[in-house]
């Protein structure tokens, strides 16, 4: 019998670490044919014709023109602006447009080599600068605006701007930043039992057969998609896996054998989705004490050439631009932009982290000019429960920001070191705060989502039927011990296997830091009705989500409880920088959570651990450019990720805050702890060297031109 | 005819010998635990042993290791070394979408070879060459001193 608090073993640790786990790469079919994709090598223009050198017998190139007359050449994901197969025209580098099937991946390699493709090249907008200008023309149909909108309270922002002492302007960006899974995107495509069937790496096998279906004009229900086990994803795999699922499903239409698309590692890094550069421009009215009178922000994010989630990601970047302060005044306007880079897309955090750093170092800026303490001087500011949101809704739930900044500043010295090292000494410590609304948006749970989740028991045994995947993030561990706890059972009592969409109900993607939070919640109801009735021998149980009353939530003006709860965090980045290489040590990292409550505090751990480097990956060392449309880094060797020698061992802890409507009081968390210690990195570098950070990354050969 | 020892097993390829060393062993020998992460030898994730010294089996081809002696995580999960690495990991709680993590066991293996004591930043640098991008290395840190502890003697 397991409980909540017992520390246990994932269900999958030893499977993977002996080598047995069977990723997708892993696996061969009878008469399995591979595929390589023939994508656009420049950024914009026309296709004037495509040469593709004879084929061996058994091989094919396929494209749009193999989708069935009167079937819609797009990919259905939020939007249906993204096209299976570019025809026409090209729109970013590494668009699809076309398919080398055969027998050998050799031959094939070959073959891609001569495809040659002759195009009429036009101006492309590469950067939101480009896109502002509309650069060579509208990408869209009148503008480069994929989308926008705009969050206020307060009173009008330009009459309390306009009288006040004291204005703080300034502009910060934030990079590309690639997921680097370690296992590539994967599929492959087949027919089973007569219908189209899907082996594939990714988040949300439902999001797959709904994007797809349309390609060959049928229902998502006709096609079934099986997850296998996912090396990772991070926010690549929620909707990218169409755009290698598309293409195979018309290849498998034509040419009726299974198909396998294995992308190598430069494939994964310069053709598949990023995170969305950000430009924010921040204005803040001061009063004659330096006190906060409204801040008006812009925020413009690099959508790429398709729209694919990034209206989402930008709604959440504005719901979260005043961080977790409460400012007497705030108007966000946040713009899509189109350009004609690969699309951006979901990225751990989906629009937060950029925002979220930008007020951080804005207010440290602020500070800095004050001369008062950044952290005394946000505190002032922090969020309580019952205070107003940039959505005209409230914080529901209570808020224990002190308390964890306590057990920071504590543990990792804050005060007396910041008191300490001098800027410009060349040691810094930096804290910043953030926090993650859990699940989709307002009751998007309930209106757009609907999950269900069926809990089935058969005799001793007891089987969870839902959608939500497991990529590393421990969810196959999370929902099992969330019933057997409930239902008092052992571990190995419960059965729940990667989701394939003909035996599960949708539970909805998985994503939003939600899985925990919503699906574990049904999990828990689900167990908790199967208690009554365990004597029983054959019983079902279906639960589906229901929004909390009296909180409303308004999709078209964007107004009420955008989250019900949120995560919460502090990290705090102690630095010690050689001035005269730049070289930066750090020498501590200490962070402070609040998920509500954990259900496994070993899994949490990672959690926090592994989320942090990638936040300080993405602060610092992981730069990737774009030139013409051509990303420059293009492997692992110039690409660089924190390795094991980076970053020191992190001194972490929680608060408990129970939360009344997640399973055993628990929020999401697995975004969170990717959205904070970015700053806190970047105000311990600019206290260390006494300068101004306005850009991430700064790998360290770039910090001598952020101190001119 | 290329010939060297497989998990202790001598084994033969007759294939070309600039063949890389992973292909040979997950298309020709079946042995899927070796992965690819990035093909050149900068995530360590196809990590074997080549006559106990950790080697990236994306970057030599099959030519090179005639003679050898080849482990991968199929031969180590079969030694009492394998299985106490093993159990650490899912012990300390290492092991997230688990990609990385076969090639992270052949490097604590071929640590623990030359030195049974590690303290924590001999750990972080025999691991340094192997790239995990889910866990931030802290519990994997932990699952190899606690092998080295838990194991004392086997190694």
């Amino acid at each position: 019998m397991v409980r909540i608090d017992d520390r246990i073993r994932r269900i999958d640790a030893i499977e993977k670490a002996s080598g047995k786990a069977k990723y997708l790469c892993d696996i061969s079919l009878d008469g399995m044919l591979y595929a390589r994709m023939v994508r656009s090598t420049i950024a914009r223009g026309r296709i004037v014709s495509i040469n593709v050198p004879p084929l061996p017998e058994g091989y094919y190139f396929v494209t749009a023109d193999d989708i069935p007359e009167g079937c819609a050449n797009s990919l259905w994901m939020i939007a249906k602006d993204w096209r299976c197969f570019a025809s026409g025209d090209v729109r970013y580098v590494g668009e699809t447009i076309g398919l080398l099937v055969g027998p050998s991946l050799a031959v094939l390699k070959a073959l891609e080599e001569s495809v040659r493709i002759e195009y009429e090249e036009m101006e492309a907008a590469i950067s939101i600068d480009d896109a502002i200008a509309v650069k060579g023309g509208p990408i869209l149909e009148k503008d480069d605006i994929h989308c926008s909108l705009t969050s206020q309270k307060g009173g009008d922002i330009d009459q309390i701007l306009s009288g006040a002492a004291q204005i703080v302007e300034e502009t910060i960006e934030t990079g590309f930043q690639e997921h680097v899974h370690l296992e590539t995107n994967a599929a492959i495509c087949t027919i089973e039992d007569g219908r189209y069937t899907f082996y594939i790496s990714c988040q949300c096998p439902f999001y797959v057969r709904k994007s797809v279906a349309g390609l060959l004009g049928l229902r998502p229900e006709d096609i079934r998609v099986k997850q296998t086990t996912t090396g990772g994803a991070f926010g690549g795999k929620e909707h990218f896996p169409d755009v290698l699922a598309g293409p195979l499903l018309v290849a498998e239409h034509k040419i009726r054998k299974p198909i396998k698309l294995v992308f190598d590692r430069e494939e994964d890094m310069i053709y598949s989705v990023k995170r969305h550069p950000s430009k924010i421009v921040l204005k803040t009215g001061l009063d004659s004490e330096g006190n906060i009178l409204g801040s008006d922000i812009r925020v413009y994010y690099n959508c790429g050439a398709y729209l694919s989630s990034s209206y989402v990601v930008l709604q959440r970047g504005v719901f979260h631009a005043n961080g977790v302060y409460n400012f007497p005044a705030t108007r966000i306007r946040g713009y899509g932009m189109a350009t004609n880079t690969f699309p951006s897309d979901a990225f751990r955090g989906f629009g937060a982290p950029q925002t979220l750093f930008a007020i951080e170092t804005h207010l440290d800026h602020i500070a800095a000019k004050l001369k008062v303490d950044p952290v005394e001087y946000k505190r002032r500011y922090f969020l309580r429960q019952g205070d107003e949101t940039v959505t005209e809704g409230h914080i529901v739930e209570k808020v224990v920001l002190e308390e964890m900044l306590n057990q920071v500043a504590e543990k990792s010295g804050y005060f007396r070191k910041a008191a300490e090292y001098r800027r410009g000494s060349g040691r810094g410590i930096g804290m910043s705060f953030y926090n993650h609304g859990g699940a989709f948006t307002g009751n998007g749970e309930q209106s757009i989502i609907k999950a269900h989740l069926r809990l089935v028991k058969d005799g001793d045994r007891f089987t969870i039927l839902c959608g939500q995947t497991e990529m590393g993030q421990g969810f196959r561990t999370i929902l099992r011990k969330i019933v057997a706890s409930v239902l008092e059972v052992d571990m190995d009592d419960i059965v729940y296997d990667n989701p394939d969409t003909d035996l599960v109900p949708d539970s909805g993607p998985t994503a939003a830091s939600r899985s925990t939070m919503i699906v574990g919640r049904l999990a828990e109801e689900a167990a908790m009705q199967m208690k009554e009735r365990m004597s029983e021998e054959h019983v079902e149980i279906e639960t589906e989500y229901k929004h909390p009353e009296g909180h409303p939530w308004d999709q078209d003006t964007f107004k009420g409880d955008a989250y019900l709860g949120y995560g919460w965090g502090c990290a705090c980045v102690e630095v010690e920088v050689d001035k005269l290489t730049n070289e930066v040590k750090v020498v501590g990292i200490w962070s402070s959570h609040d998920i509500g409550r954990a259900i496994d505090e070993l899994i949490v751990h990672g959690q926090v651990n592994g989320g942090i480097v990638q936040s300080l990956g993405y602060a610092s060392m992981e730069k990737m450019e774009n030139r013409g449309g051509h990303f420059r880094q293009t492997s692992m060797s110039d690409y660089v990720v924190p390795t094991s020698m980076d970053f020191p061992r992190q001194e972490w802890g929680l608060v408990d805050n129970p939360y009344e409507w997640g399973p055993f009081g628990a929020k999401g968390m697995g975004e969170l702890v990717f959205n904070g210690a970015d700053a806190a990195y970047i105000d311990a570098l600019e206290r260390a060297l006494d300068v101004t950070i306005t850009r991430i990354p700064m790998p360290v050969e770039d910090i001598e031109g952020a101190r001119a | 005819m290329i010939e060297f020892v497989l998990n202790g097993r001598q084994v033969r390829f007759s294939g070309n010998p600039l063949t890389r060393l992973i292909d040979v062993l997950r298309e020709d020998f079946g042995l899927t635990g070796t992965k690819e992460g990035c093909g050149e030898g900068e995530c360590g994730a196809c990590s074997v042993l080549r006559n106990g010294k950790l080697t990236t089996s994306c970057l030599i081809p099959v030519g090179a290791v005639c003679g050898d002696e080849i482990v991968t995580i199929e031969g180590l999960r079969e030694t009492e070394q394998g299985k106490c690495l093993i159990d650490c990991f899912a012990e300390a709680g290492a092991v997230q979408c688990g990609f990385c993590i076969p090639g992270m066991v052949m490097a604590a293996q071929a640590l623990l070879l030359c030195n049974s004591h590690p303290d924590e930043d001999d750990v972080r640098l025999a691991i340094s060459g192997n790239i995990c991008r889910c866990t931030g290395y802290d519990l994997i840190v932990d699952a190899i001193i606690m092998a080295s502890e838990k194991g004392a003697g086997l190694w």
